[in-house]
């Protein structure tokens, strides 16, 4: 990439409490040590940016509360005081010149990586990210890339007000240009956002806010150098089995992976097997990985917080409809989010897709010749 | 003032120079915040501003205590577990309350989700206010009955909607003048700075108030913008900006009183920019201390805005012991409203996730509602087999 360090700034400009020229080579305190033990999403999601932002001094990340907080859900904690100012920065308060801005940086060699503080807070910047981000690459047929990452803390189960739970991935995947990544274990949200800041496209990473404090006991250092050594397969555009099962496939994302996963459970119980693919990645979308589990139980229920009408679990029903006909023992169904504005906190639990209602989906799936 | 006349002009008439300087010095925002009481209770006298009479402020400074206690008894509601979240004015109350007392029965408020003392003054029953807070509706007030516009929480948005308001009562023939809120933070969005030039080029009756309370959660206002004051913007829109001493209820009740007399009279709106400072954490959900010291927010106690007024108006005689004791009750009573209020769990009907997205219910939504109705009476009904 272009060595943006030789850049000069004209010595008139005053630049109040903005970074001096040059800073990518600034001061980098050394990281912490690590070991073992169990891990938040949260976390995953901290150490992956400080270790790409240590891989590659391109790497910048900005956006609201980011610096001296480290963001409201802490993912960007001690970024500022390890790299400094010129690489982890709080903006004024305005989403679409974030994102904007982002897209001039990224055209002149830089990496940014934003923060969106909530999913609808988003929406100020949703211009940029439709008209500029999305499409750059496409108008100038490749000749400027735009490699951003939007990070957006998104959908609820968190008992937040309004406007602070919104499953906005619809509208995103809706966008031809963007690549969309929803993690769900918090091995993924390491790997996923390392390998969305390496990617050259744009990509909206969807953080499941509900997630953000769940644990796995990991070595985060391991998971750097297996990412490093790019050994491992890629997760952009796969999908994952996260549960093996042999009745029916139950396909899901982000958020709603945990309460499919609790669902495949309860299932056993009553002695019916249930597979659970983890999209991860809705754009690129793994048809093979979804059709290949759907063509073995033959029957499929999709989940999502989100409304479901003009949804990203629409288009999944209608791939594996299309895909997987013969196969097919029932008409793929739908657990989703109703079709209302995201409810008030004592209301959200009647509105998210819940164990029991998955359960009662499954049910219905024509195990028995109707009379 | 040159103002009026400047801005009634018809469009493409050209200005002489020195009318250009004139309207330029009328817009442009006094060197240091107007202020006439100071933190120690004594009047600073201004040729400009008139010091509101001793009832009228003793009446404002009822309502100020009455403020305080709403913001503190919120608070404690939040820490056990009543409300979802409470993002406190502690400190604010005299913008919260100036903003209320200045508007007319017929004039319009839009507060964000920081102004529930300001709701609460201008009227709307305190539980219906909290509804959004505790978390059972979006909104629990009506906004037509009261004119008091939804908290906004979307930062600056609201700011057009008041435009709207202004410019639909302007073409209804109406008298009303709107006044909304907004921080120091939500200057920097979009909305903030189309929604000026809007209410300026349309020329409406718009009072904006930002209470620049030197924090947009972490961030100090410096990384928000390098203007000279926030004020300062208002020239840039053609309008005049004001600096106000936020702590001080006299001088907001004066600086507000003659901004939006002038918006009534046809004058144009006015941008007000009342220095406070966030004496308490963002909501109940910040850590304040990864970004600012104690030592920083205790300077701002000397100059709260309750202890300036209580001695002024003592020192005047308006206020004695009687008076004390009679608003402390009210302050008091107000409490037990709202602990009463939300003590008690609220009703919630999972019906009405359905009941208000459009009119008529699409046949969509009538399927969704028939589906929740079945699972909730199979779980009645097995809640009554297994008791
Ligand atoms: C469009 C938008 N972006 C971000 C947020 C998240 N947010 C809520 S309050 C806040 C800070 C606002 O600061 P300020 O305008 O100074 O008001 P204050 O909270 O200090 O009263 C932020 C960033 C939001 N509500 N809306
Ligand atoms: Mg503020």
């Amino acid at each position: 990439m272009t060595d943006t360090t030789e850049r000069v700034i004209d010595p008139g400009t005053e630049l109040p409490d903005g970074p001096p020229a040059g800073v990518l080579n600034g001061p980098e305190r050394a990281a912490e040590a690590r070991t073992v033990g169990p891990v938040t999403f949260a976390k995953a999601l901290n150490a992956a940016l400080a270790d790409a932002m240590e891989a590659d001094s391109s790497v910048v990340m900005f956006g609201e509360d980011v610096g001296a907080l480290g963001g409201v859900f802490r993912i960007t904690d001690g970024l500022t005081a390890r790299f400094g100012t010129g690489r982890c920065f709080d903006t004024p308060l305005a989403e679409a010149g974030i994102m904007g801005m982002a897209v001039g940086m990224a055209m002149n060699g830089i990496r940014p990586v934003v923060e969106m503080q909530f999913d609808a807070f988003a929406y100020p910047a949703f211009e940029q990210v439709v008209s500029h981000v999305a499409k750059m690459p496409n108008r100038t047929k490749g000749k400027v890339k735009l490699p951003i990452v939007i990070r957006i803390p998104y959908a609820g189960g968190i008992g937040g007000v309004e406007h602070h739970c919104d499953s906005s991935e619809s509208y995103y995947a809706h966008t031809p240009g963007l690549t969309v990544l929803a993690p769900a274990t918090v091995r993924d949200a390491y790997t996923m956002l390392r390998e969305a800041i390496s990617y050259p496209d744009p990509v909206v990473f969807l953080e499941p806010k509900k997630l953000y404090w769940s644990k796995e006991v990991l070595d985060l250092a391991e998971l750097k150098e297996t990412f490093e050594a790019s050994t491992a397969a890629p997760s952009i555009g796969r999908a994952v089995v996260a549960r093996a099962g042999t009745d029916a496939t139950l396909v899901a994302y982000g958020p709603s992976v945990p309460t499919a996963m609790a669902a495949a459970a309860a299932a056993a119980e009553e002695g019916r097997s249930l597979e659970v693919i983890d999209v991860r990645s809705i754009v690129p979308f793994d048809d093979e990985t979804v059709c290949a589990s759907v063509r073995k139980t033959g029957r499929a229920v999709v989940i999502a917080e989100a409304p479901g009408f003009a949804s990203v679990a629409a288009e999944i029903v209608a791939r594996i409809q299309e895909r997987c006909f013969h196969s097919l023992a029932a008409p793929v169904r739908r657990v989703t989010g109703f079709d209302v504005p995201y409810p008030s906190p004592k209301l959200e639990h009647f509105f998210l897709p819940s164990v029991d209602r998955i359960l009662d989906t499954v049910d219905e799936l024509q195990w028995e010749d109707q009379a | 003032m040159t103002i009026s006349t400047g801005t009634n002009r018809a469009p493409g008439t050209a200005r002489t120079s020195d009318q250009q300087e004139s309207a330029e010095a009328a817009m442009l925002p006094s060197a240091t915040p107007v202020q006439l009481v100071d933190p120690n209770g004594v009047h600073t006298p201004n040729e400009s501003y008139p010091l509101p009479d001793g009832e009228s402020l003793l009446a404002a400074y009822h309502k100020l205590v009455v403020g305080r206690r709403i913001n503190d008894q919120a608070n404690a509601l939040v820490r056990q577990g009543r409300m979802a979240v409470y993002p406190s004015s502690h400190g604010q109350e005299a913008c919260q309350v100036a903003a209320a007392v200045v508007l007319d029965h017929q004039d319009w408020l839009f507060p964000t989700y920081r102004d529930t003392v300001a709701v609460i003054t201008r009227g709307v029953d305190p539980m219906e206010v909290l509804t959004l807070l505790r978390g059972d509706w979006h909104s629990g007030y009506d906004p037509l009955e009261h004119k008091v516009a939804t908290q906004a929480t979307p930062l600056a948005t609201q700011l057009l909607h008041a435009v709207g308001v202004a410019h639909a009562a302007k073409l209804r023939g109406e008298d009303t003048v709107v006044l909304a809120l907004c921080g120091d933070g939500a200057t920097s969005e979009g909305d903030f700075h189309e929604a000026l030039n809007f209410a300026a080029v349309f020329h409406v009756p718009v009072v904006f108030l930002i209470q620049n309370n030197e924090y947009a959660i972490s961030v100090p206002l410096k990384s928000q913008t390098v203007a000279p004051s926030l004020a300062h913007k208002a020239i840039g829109y053609g309008m005049p900006g004001e600096r106000v001493d936020g702590n001080d209820l006299a001088a907001l009740l004066s600086v507000l009183g003659k901004a939006v007399t002038r918006a009534r009279a046809g004058g144009g709106p006015t941008l007000v920019e009342a220095h406070t400072y966030r004496m308490q954490a963002h909501t109940n959900a910040d850590d304040p201390s990864r970004y600012r010291s104690q030592d920083d927010v205790e300077k701002w106690i000397p100059k709260d805005p309750l202890s300036r007024m209580r001695t002024y108006l003592r020192d005047l005689a308006v206020l004695d012991d009687d008076g004390e004791t009679r608003i402390a009750a009210a302050a008091e009573e107000m409490a037990a409203t709202l602990r009463d209020g939300l003590n008690t769990d609220p009703v919630v009907n999972p019906e009405d996730l359905f009941n208000y997205v459009f009119t008529e219910k699409t046949s969509q939504l009538r399927e969704q509602a028939d589906l929740l109705r079945g699972e909730l009476s199979r779980e009645q009904s097995s809640e009554e087999v297994t008791p």
